[in-house]
């Protein structure tokens, strides 16, 4: 408890779920997975195009496989951000307070990822659309810097989505943020970060071993590549980075604050690690084996990889849940506490009398923030009214119900008509009298 | 609102920014999407039946256009609009998330389809060479036209909801709010507006893709007077349907939203605007009209930049349309359930006894005090009034105050504190005030404050968050 002691402990929105919470659990897990796998081949991909062109200088062969990766980033990334809305629907319903809080607290840098990714998109289609316009001098460069321009972005953006994952999951660290660069220090991101770029390298290379190697795939641009040369290529590709995952891996688990660390985040986390071994043997089994049969093993792989990317979503989750347990107890509780107050106040009116009709003093309030009684506040004073309508209190009400504009150096009043008329002639009447007082 | 106050000063709090994505999304949406894909369709599937090349060509260079822009600016101003609105109005999106799962979910399933489709209509439409190949790409087309529309239509549901609620507050269904008294007309104005600027967007497209490149060649010149003829009759037919459907929207909206919307019209920024407002609706209709008549001729071809005229009068006429909603919306943000800034209706009483301060997360204080008067003025400025006002910038509250109650002289604190109680009685688009007489006086204090020294009032995304302890229950505290 001690540990929650300095996290804000908000009232919730008095709304129930619209749909049970163990399926928007299942639907947060898998659609996220789905959403970050597109992520992934969008990122993976425009970082390998970049490489690839680069390469290419020295030996068109590169240049023309760049082109071929770069064909597919456009479509992926539009199913990277239209697969994104599920899971956001899910976590903002499942974690409404976490969540929109870690928005506002990181608000500039999350309203950016609206331009940013407006100007990746439009710097991707145009890598893409003037390759073969843009082809040499000082065209190619410009070229060049287009693809690493977006290929930049794709790296930045990431990171303010990993930003708000990770600050909704602390409370007690809210206090000490002050906008997006100081939340980068809470929790573990550098490591989030880390395993998240690996394992888009991995999955774009595994992408791609499986794109290159449909048997119908039209490899006629990709002069110099044999069909098994590309799937061994982009398979060292994932082979090497998963090596490298059991490392930034443990990493990541290791750095995990304390709060949510539980028996069963072990469990699962090394369950999926042992799958990922699993994966790991398979791929280094394709490498060393013949032309003839690599990708035969391609559908174990995928199947494997499947379940190392469940496990570890699954143990992130249960991460989370354990996390913020204690939060989520103490918001239910403030929230049933207030809606129980709420409950017995509005009783309690209800049960009183309804409130005789008021009073022409308290129908006054409502002049008396622009007319006093003898100066000049927003209108003129009573004082003033007075002597226009003396004896005339009809004049008054036909004024408040449709007033008009008679002194250019005054604001216009604005109509009182929703008074109605009995309510109007109490005040009239009331105002004549208190100015005959003064 | 019990989710740090994400705030922009001087933008009147940032709302200025959903209304530019959301604009720029719906300016998009509207002729790029929902207008130009059954258009473009059926430009495909009349080249492929009268076997005219040329204007297949055309519809697939104008979807080439259409690709670029709905994949990124069209697709991240959709998204924009929820992060956006997360950060501004979290209790109403929050809110409107739980009630409307189904619809933003089904949405979800739509919007997924239609990005597929585009993606595939328009990438496989040069591979599409054979008879048989191009019925199948014209069926995606169709597929397509289909697919937005329907976002479009159910998007719609939800925003016509937030300005009706029918009857959901009391049921608290969905099918309730699905099926409200604004929905079908706003549809159908929006479908026929789609149509309508779409026409005139394809039409003015056109003129890029069809100059003569060799002297003497016929086919571009046929091409366009081709494009110009058919969608001129677009813009007609489209223009009776925008007028039919307007009228009825109009006549459907709650009497008091349109007692709003001309005090909205009057007194805001749409005063300088009202002016004109019939004349330039009505120069609007005539724009598009003449540019729809103009097209039928086969002796003359309307210049390019006479579509531009329709073009700007249809995005103000949108604009407009889009703000007159917004605000006409006030003081609520959902109907009848809870106002602009966040408070439900039904504890609106419960927190002018007990306090806004008190029942608030974060706030520095939860009693005021003379000491503490003016900080807690701030937080009660930034729960109540922050969503719509700034503080010294764009719809600030001095330069409101100013207006009142003049520029170069002390301002009265009692009658402020007296307009603030009564405000939504002479402003009645504005929430009435949530919190109790002390709290009244602390914002009167802060703004006193505020005119001595204009500060910046920074929100949570560069302040950071501070919160008192939650407060006792008010017989524990000894009441």
């Amino acid at each position: 408890m001690n540990l929650l002691a300095a996290a804000p402990v908000p009232r919730d929105l008095p709304l129930p779920l619209p749909v049970p919470e163990w399926l928007l659990v299942f639907c947060l897990v898998v659609f996220f997975l789905v959403h970050i796998l597109f992520v992934n081949l969008m990122v993976g991909g425009s970082v390998l195009v970049v490489l690839l062109e680069w390469m290419g200088l020295k030996n068109k062969r590169w240049d023309a496989l760049a082109h071929e990766v770069a064909q597919t980033i456009t479509v992926n990334k539009s199913l990277a951000v239209v697969m994104g809305i599920g899971p956001l629907l899910c976590i903002n319903l499942l974690y409404t307070l976490q969540w929109y809080s870690a928005n506002a607290l990181t608000g500039h840098a999350w309203l950016m990822i609206v331009p940013l990714v407006i100007v990746a998109f439009l710097l991707t289609y145009l890598h893409k659309y003037t390759w073969d316009t843009w082809t040499s001098g000082g065209k190619k460069t410009l070229h060049q810097l287009t693809g690493l321009g977006a290929a930049l972005l794709f790296l930045f953006i990431p990171l303010i989505f990993l930003a708000n994952v990770n600050l909704m999951l602390f409370p007690t660290e809210w206090e000490k943020v002050k906008g997006f660069f100081s939340s980068l220090g809470i929790g573990n991101i550098l490591p989030r970060y880390l395993h998240f770029m690996a394992a888009s390298l991995a999955m774009t290379g595994l992408f791609l071993a499986g794109w290159f190697g449909r048997r119908d795939s039209d490899l006629s641009h990709l002069e110099g590549f044999s069909r098994p040369e590309l799937r061994r290529l982009f398979y060292k590709v994932c082979t090497c980075i998963t090596l490298a995952q059991f490392l930034f891996g443990p990493l990541l688990l290791f750095t995990l604050p304390a709060a949510g660390i539980t028996t069963a985040v072990y469990v699962i986390i090394f369950s999926g690690a042992a799958v990922g071994l699993l994966a790991l043997q398979q791929l280094m089994a394709e490498l060393k084996s013949p032309d003839a049969a690599i990708g035969g093993r391609y559908g174990r792989i995928v199947a494997l990889f499947s379940v190392v990317v469940l496990g570890m979503g699954s143990g992130r989750h249960v991460y989370r849940e354990a996390a913020l347990a204690g939060h989520q107890a103490e918001v239910k509780e403030r929230t049933a506490r207030y809606a129980a107050a709420l409950a017995e106040f509005n009783k309690g009116q209800a049960a009183k009398p309804q409130p005789a009709e008021q009073s022409a003093e308290q129908l006054f309030m409502n002049c008396a923030a622009c007319h006093a009684p003898a100066v000049k506040l927003v209108g003129p004073p009573l004082t003033e009214i007075a002597k226009i309508y003396a004896g005339n209190p009809e004049g008054i009400v036909a004024w408040a119900k449709a007033p008009g504009k008679k002194r250019p150096e005054l604001p216009q009043m604005p109509s009182f008509a929703h008074l109605g008329e009995t309510s109007l002639r109490k005040i009239a009447v009331l105002m004549l009298e208190k100015a005959a007082v003064k | 609102m019990d989710f740090p106050s994400f705030y922009m000063d001087h933008l009147a709090g940032g709302r200025l920014i959903i209304g530019l994505i959301a604009s720029l999304h719906v300016l998009i949406n509207h002729p790029l999407a929902v207008g130009a894909y059954p258009l473009l369709t059926w430009m495909e599937w009349w080249a492929h039946k009268h076997n005219r090349p040329d204007i297949d060509r055309l519809a697939c260079r104008i979807t080439f256009i259409v690709f670029i822009i709905t994949t990124t600016v069209g697709a991240m101003t959709g998204v924009g609009i929820w992060l956006s609105t997360s950060l501004f109005a979290p209790f109403a999106i929050g809110s409107l998330l739980r009630v409307f799962f189904w619809g933003w979910f089904a949405e979800w399933l739509v919007f997924i389809s239609e990005v597929v489709l585009i993606c595939w209509w328009f990438l496989s439409w040069r591979k599409a060479d054979t008879a048989e190949k191009k019925r199948k790409h014209i069926k995606i087309g169709v597929a397509l036209s289909l697919m937005s529309w329907l976002t479009m239509a159910l998007i719609v549901a939800v925003l016509g909801f937030m300005m009706k609620p029918g009857e959901w507050n009391q049921t608290r269904a969905f099918l309730d709010a699905m099926t409200n008294p604004l929905y079908a007309p706003q549809l159908g104005f929006r479908t026929f507006f789609a149509l309508m600027t779409a026409a005139v967007f394809i039409w003015f497209t056109a003129f890029f893709f069809t100059r003569p490149k060799v002297a003497g060649d016929d086919g571009p010149k046929r091409l366009r007077r081709w494009i110009v003829y058919r969608m001129s009759h677009v813009v007609l037919v489209s223009l009776l349907g925008v007028f039919l459907f307007g009228t009825w929207y109009w006549n459907c909206i709650p009497e008091t939203m349109k007692a709003n919307s001309s005090v909205a019209l009057l007194t805001q920024e749409f005063m300088s605007w009202h002016g004109r407002f019939q004349s330039l609706l009505g120069w609007t209709i005539v724009a598009f009209v003449v540019i729809g008549i103009g097209g039928l001729s086969n002796t003359f071809t309307l210049p390019r930049w006479a579509l531009l005229v329709p073009s700007v009068m249809g995005i103000w006429l949108l604009g407009h349309f889009e703000r007159a909603r917004e605000f006409m919306r006030k003081p609520w943000v959902i109907g009848e359930y809870m106002y602009s800034n966040g408070i439900h209706k039904d504890e609106l009483a419960f927190l002018q006894s007990e306090g806004l301060l008190r029942h608030a997360t974060y706030v520095k204080h939860r009693e005021v005090t003379e000491a503490n008067k003016a900080e807690c003025g701030r937080d009660v400025f930034m729960l109540a009034c922050s969503r719509c006002h700034s503080t010294t910038g764009l719809n600030g509250v001095i330069e409101k105050f100013t207006l009142m109650y003049g520029a170069d002289k002390p301002w009265d604190a009692a009658g402020m504190t007296l307009f603030i109680k009564g405000m939504h009685q002479t402003r009645t688009f504005m929430p009435p005030f949530p919190g109790t007489d002390k709290e009244a006086e602390a914002l009167v204090a802060y703004i006193l404050q505020l005119r001595e020294n204009p500060q910046t009032l920074r929100g949570a995304q560069s302040e950071g968050i501070t919160f008192a302890p939650v407060a006792k229950p008010v017989e524990e505290a000894g009441r």
